[in-house]
């Protein structure tokens, strides 16, 4: 065997990890649309949200301080203690679901019985609406999240591979980093899952899921869902910003991974959470793969910024159900 | 009675031969059975209703016909001639129109564009010529909304002309969708429930329109209904239909004496 | 008082079937465009020209382009940054490979090299339908942005990556290049401005526009009455683009002289250009420009105020105007779903009526 084919394989598995990435932010999105009909464009927003107020507590920033020094002409910008990462997490998540509180306060609720579009453009104005909040509240220059997760390549899986191909091939390199996000992944979505089928709440955001109306006539509260589901959605949120954070720094890009994250439920499906996982990983892999095999030497490379949504446009052209719904047919 | 042969209705109309005939039609979606072998015609001028109870396949017909469902198995005769394989709008420009269970206006229109959208397969002016607002696509305008004037007065809607659809209560929403369906001049029109969810004063309403349509323009009417009240006033020849299939079929005099019939709605002494 | 149908008898209906049906307004529209064309660039000077008036000029015809395809005819998209890059390209490429060529025309064949590109993104709209088209859309911004980053030939194997515009001449005034004149450009946009305008009027009061609104209210009921789904949603790709990519040579060409793909045509312009619209009014010709200019006007004026008045360095500024552009889409959207438009229609209405409202 080449070493090229190894290298390949190494790029396959390189792309299921970043394809995790992916999943962890398509599933929030997944869980607000089923429980609410809502596309949320602001999950990605979320994501970088969660991200900054986790480094704003975790390294004592004073909220809004350049809006405080501009306007006043003061120079004040740390309160000068360290949060531990768990406590500053706890916090963050606190943040999250006052969030989803607002939200529904002065949102949603005014937009219910809207058309879904109106509501998927509202959730685009959310997004722009905490993109600049939070650069005002904690500024925007890059910041770098650690919040203890190991990062680097796995030593052990390298030495340990390095073995199958020849004497130009060093053994697999994935990040550490990478292996922990599936690990929590793989956690987030069975806790998930037991928390859905298990619970009452998971049985009643189910209900609403299948149907608003007769959900509503069994005395489940819509609102109290909406709070839950969002406040859900921001803690999956907090999660993909942590990982994502943590690999790349808290900026303003990571907000655009929510754009990477529509292919995704292109191919899965909008209410389908096995749908968002595979997705993820079938995205993940094909742009890394495509990347490697025919954008880097035949294209002049960077094909990841348009192969994820090229490859969901061309597969719902064949399959306009998604990779799991079910033949549509239509009624009038 | 061969497709040539014109019979007379008790009110004193010649009716023709067949427009459309319907031939050991099947349609299954994945495994379930919406029609199974069903054959019947609609001859020229008649009144044509198809009964049955609730999921008995009635409406599933009627997309058959305006080619939204395409059969598994049967052939659809329009005028004589086996129809191939067709989308609904080439069916449409063919002179079949129809109305809707639940109402499918363009929520966003108001009733005389809501109208006037009936008029599209008479519409044949380029875009240069729109995009001007010039020559061809200004006179077909004109023409075209004439045409609609004629059908607004008939349907005694002159109020609600300019009104967006989306306001009007439901009686003149059905109605505006006759208005629509005609405005289109069809040779079959197809009306699913037009009277369903109405008052009894709507449903008079409802079928001297039908009535009226059918006396005046000589168009054929197909139409589903649940009130057989009305069904056995205004309708020549009747077809049942029960789980998929024909129960009967024949004047409403004669489907009410027909023993299936009787059976599927009042249900079956067990004993 | 003037403001009144009363009087206004309508004889015939193709008089009732014109666009401004109150003698008032007509007398308006008439006399609006006169001072456009005559009193404008008599009295605007060159800073409001550049700042304000010629971007607003410009994205009103982006914002009529996606209004035609968004809110006439239903289909969402993300799309339209990419799609005025292709406008921009190809008025680069006319303008090099053709120097004799009159500007007036690259523009518009630029126009229609871009409704081709609509015609090929709008292709899978027949299947795909609402959300999962507004993501489609997105491949074909990101699609033509790597495109005209990585093949060198659209900007000509120029070293910086970058393209910018030759001078070219109008009536023997230049209108690009380093010696273009702001007022000439000025009236070459607002030429194109009020013809298009104008078309867009005529094409949605029509047997097209009630096509295109029947697809977006109805999709498989407009289907039965006889609307060839694909081919109007096509033409509703194709006129749009055709706009869309006007606005986005003009950009490049008139406005901007110079640009680098990734940076004036990204993903920001789609939803500027969105934000235009729903602002404005989806499916509304006067709701294209509201929007347009409300979107135009805001940052400037949220400069003013942030940086001129309080002090704020420019980025705290740019990072309050997105706060504010979200706030505001979500309060238009509560409030008013349909837009600056229906605004300003219910005021007219009520104008209509006045003093006597009952």
């Amino acid at each position: 065997m080449s070493a090229n084919f190894y290298y390949g394989i190494e790029v396959f598995l390189n792309g299921l990890m970043a394809g995790v990435m992916y999943s962890l932010v398509a599933l929030g999105f997944v869980l607000i649309f089923k429980a609410s009909g809502i596309f949320n464009y602001a999950q990605g927003v979320m994501a970088l949200f969660a991200a900054l107020c986790l480094v704003g507590f975790q390294s004592g920033q004073i909220p809004f301080a350049h809006v405080i020094n501009a306007t006043f002409g003061t120079e004040i910008h740390h309160f000068g203690w360290h949060m531990p990462a768990l406590l500053a997490i706890v916090c963050t998540l606190m943040m999250m679901i006052l969030f989803a509180f607002l939200v529904e306060k002065f949102v949603l609720k005014h937009l219910v019985n809207q058309e879904p579009i109106i509501l998927f453009m509202a959730t685009i104005g959310l997004a722009y609406f905490m993109e600049g909040f939070g650069d005002l509240m904690w500024g925007s220059d890059i910041k770098k999240l650690d919040v203890g997760i190991p990062q680097g390549g796995n030593l052990w899986l390298e030495e340990n591979t390095a073995f199958l191909g020849g004497d130009d091939f060093y053994g697999f390199y994935i990040d550490n980093l990478d292996i922990w996000a599936t690990i929590f992944a793989a956690i987030l979505v069975t806790a998930l899952i037991l928390f859905s089928q298990y619970t009452k709440t998971g049985r009643a955001l189910r209900a609403v899921a299948d149907d608003h109306q007769a959900a509503l006539s069994v005395g489940i509260s819509l609102r109290v869902i909406w709070v839950i589901v969002w406040s859900i959605a921001g803690f999956v949120a907090l999660v993909a910003g942590i990982m994502w954070g943590s690999k790349s720094g808290v900026q303003f890009s990571l907000s655009l991974i929510a754009l990477k994250a529509l292919p995704v439920l292109m191919l899965g499906g909008f209410t389908s959470i096995p749908g968002a996982i595979i997705g993820g990983l079938i995205i993940g892999v094909g742009e890394k793969m495509f990347e490697f095999l025919i954008g880097a030497p035949f294209l002049g490379g960077a094909t990841e910024n348009w192969f994820a949504y090229m490859l969901a446009l061309l597969f719902l052209v064949f399959r306009p159900q998604g990779l799991f719904g079910e033949k549509i047919i239509e009624r009038v | 009675m061969t497709q040539t042969e014109t019979y007379q209705t008790p009110d004193g109309r010649t009716i023709g031969g067949a427009v459309m005939e319907m031939k050991n039609i099947t349609l299954r979606f994945g495994g379930v059975v919406a029609i199974k072998d069903i054959s019947f015609d609609i001859r020229e001028g008649e009144i044509r209703a198809i009964i049955g109870p609730n999921g008995a396949g009635k409406s599933s017909m009627l997309n058959v016909i305006n080619g939204f469902y395409h059969p598994q198995e049967g052939d659809v005769l329009f005028h004589g001639k086996k129809r191939g394989p067709m989308k609904p709008h080439q069916i449409a420009k063919q002179g079949i129109a129809r109305t809707f269970q639940n109402i499918a206006l363009f929520k966003g229109m108001s009733t005389l564009d809501n109208i006037m959208t009936g008029r599209l397969t008479h519409m044949k002016s380029g875009l240069a010529s729109q995009m001007m607002w010039w020559g061809k696509a200004q006179r077909e305008e004109v023409e075209n909304r004439e045409v609609v004037e004629k059908i607004i007065d008939f349907l005694e809607i002159q109020t609600i002309r300019k009104t967006p659809v989306g306001r009007l209560p439901y009686g003149l929403q059905k109605r505006v969708e006759l208005g629509r369906a005609l405005a289109a001049e069809p040779k079959l029109l197809l009306l699913d429930e037009p009277m369903a969810g109405m008052n009894v004063e709507e449903k008079e309403d409802m079928s001297r329109f039908i009535l009226d349509v059918n006396d005046e323009f000589g168009t054929t009417i197909a139409l589903i209904e649940h009130d057989m009240g009305v069904v056995m006033d205004i309708a020549d020849r009747v077809v049942v239909m029960d789980y998929g299939k024909k129960i009967g079929d024949g004047t409403p005099s004669e489907v009410r004496q027909d023993q299936a019939v009787i059976d599927a709605y009042l249900g079956v002494a067990h004993d | 008082m003037l403001y009144r149908e009363a009087g206004d008898f309508k004889t015939s209906y193709a008089k009732d079937q014109q666009t401004f049906p109150i003698l008032f307004d007509r007398w308006g529209y008439f006399i609006m465009l006169a001072l456009a064309f005559i009193v404008g660039p008599m009295i605007i000077n060159d800073y409001w020209l550049n700042a304000v008036v010629l971007p607003f000029l410009i994205y009103s015809i982006a914002a009529l382009g996606l209004n035609i395809l968004t809110g006439y005819c239903g289909q969402v998209s993300l799309g339209t940054g990419g799609f005025m890059a292709v406008g921009a390209y190809a008025s680069y490429k006319l303008m090099t490979s053709f120097p004799d060529l009159n500007i007036a025309f690259v523009i518009i064949l630029s126009g229609g090299v871009t409704a081709l590109v609509g015609i090929l993104f709008g292709l899978p709209s027949l299947r795909i339908k609402g959300f999962y088209l507004a993501v489609a859309t997105l491949a074909a911004q990101f699609f033509l942005v790597w495109l005209f980053n990585k093949v060198p030939w659209f900007y000509n194997y120029s070293a910086s990556g970058q393209i910018s515009a030759p001078e070219r001449t109008i009536f023997g005034y230049a209108i690009s290049g380093a010696n273009a004149l702001p007022h000439i450009s000025y009236l070459f946009c607002l030429t194109f401005v009020v013809i298009l305008a104008w078309g867009a009027r005529n094409l949605t009061r029509g047997a097209n526009g009630r096509k295109w609104m029947a697809i977006r209210d109805m999709d498989i009921a407009a289907e039965i009455i006889g609307v060839n789904p694909l081919k109007t949603k096509l033409t509703a790709f194709a006129i749009s683009s055709f706009y869309i990519g006007i606005a986005g040579a003009l950009l490049f060409a008139v406005y901007l002289g110079a640009a680098e793909v990734g940076e004036a045509f990204g993903i920001t312009k789609s939803f500027l250009v969105l934000f235009m619209i729903i602002i404005g009014g989806l499916g509304s010709i006067f709701g294209s420009f509201a929007g347009a200019a409300f979107m135009i006007l805001m940052p400037v004026l949220l400069k003013n105020i942030f940086v001129g008045q309080m002090g704020w360095p420019t980025d705290l500024a740019a990072h309050m105007e997105f706060v504010i552009v979200g706030g505001l889409i979500m309060v238009f959207l509560i409030l008013e779903p349909h837009g600056l438009a229906a605004l300003w229609r219910t005021a007219k209405e009520k104008l209509r009526l006045w003093p006597f409202p009952h």
